[in-house]
């Protein structure tokens, strides 16, 4: 990878962390009850483009450097697994258990089929 | 931060010298904010939403120059797995801390977006993850696909919690290190 190359990657994840403080802020006003839902909504959407572009770049309708950069880097800095891990824990100390195992192993499984759903429908082009 | 006890921003701290007469009395109202009105929440802020992309920037570089240095092996990113895991514990030990410290506004805030949301949150990944992860499973390795990501997200948990500890454990003692040093006094 050239520096250049690098250093727009980098600059793509601070683009993505502040769009993950903005949808999720917006969707906190908005939200109620304990479950984090904005960092899920983050992580589901981003795990399914990440897998869209992936499947896109498998089949050439992409060039690599896009894969990184939006992949690697935009959609790295956008989804976050610190943050989902720290809410889980969370859940789990305030006796949530139902809510934390929805949190931790639930969102796991739908991020995983949305990436899945988006790789093959990336494939399909 | 030369002594953690104390906060500058903080206007209870009998440490702290003559206030500013720049900022308001209010730590938790960005000094712009006091001239133009309504306060804006955090997240619709520029400056905070610029703290956020710069940490952000840090952490992504940090994650995809260890990415690189370490490949994957046999479709498994082992170099992701410790990145979200050492992020996890150490998100844990930062907020703990921060927590512990006072109410989150201030200079406790932007730390907290600066290091939490911004160079943790792009630091780790959820998007590698899954996807790493469907793509282990259609290749046909379920078997690792499925223990890289569970153990990933159980892992995560421990780390996380182990992390909360930690700083529990380092405010408890700095606590009883002060009051040692308060008797002898």
């Amino acid at each position: 990878m050239t520096p250049l190359a690098f250093l727009v990657l980098a600059l793509a994840g601070g683009l993505g962390a502040a769009c993950r403080l903005l949808l999720d802020g917006v969707v906190r006003s908005r939200a109620r009850g304990a479950l984090p839902i904005g960092t899920i909504l983050i992580n589901l959407s981003g795990s399914f483009l990440l897998g869209l572009i992936a499947g896109l770049t498998a089949a050439a309708a992409l060039p690599e450097e896009v894969h990184l950069v939006v992949g690697a880097g935009f959609l790295g800095g956008y989804t976050t697994f610190s943050t989902a891990s720290f809410e889980t824990v969370r859940l789990l100390q305030e006796r949530r258990r139902l809510l934390a195992a929805l949190n931790g192993l639930g969102v796991l499984v739908a991020a995983t089929a949305l990436a899945g759903a988006g790789l093959w429908l990336g494939s399909l082009v | 931060m030369i002594h953690p006890e104390r906060d500058p921003a903080d206007p209870a701290d009998p440490m702290d010298g003559e206030p500013d007469p720049a900022l308001p009395i209010d730590p938790d109202v960005d000094a712009d904010e006091s001239v133009s009105g309504a306060p804006r929440p955090v997240h619709l802020r520029p400056s905070t939403l610029a703290v956020v992309f710069a940490g952000g920037a840090v952490g992504t570089a940090a994650r995809e120059a260890l990415s690189l240095a370490f490949p994957p092996v046999d479709g498994v990113p082992y170099a992701i797995l410790v990145i979200n895991v050492v992020g996890a514990f150490l998100l844990g030990v930062l907020l703990e801390a921060l927590v512990r410290r006072g109410p989150d506004h201030g200079r406790r805030r932007t730390l907290r977006l600066l290091l939490g949301t911004g160079v943790l949150g792009g630091f780790t990944t959820y998007s590698a993850l899954a996807a790493d992860t469907a793509a282990l499973l259609g290749s046909g390795a379920a078997p690792a696909g499925i223990l890289y990501a569970l153990g990933t997200v159980l892992i995560g948990a421990v780390a996380t919690w182990a992390g909360i500890a930690v700083a529990a454990a380092a405010h408890r003692a700095a606590r009883a290190a002060d009051r040692t040093a308060g008797d002898e006094a």
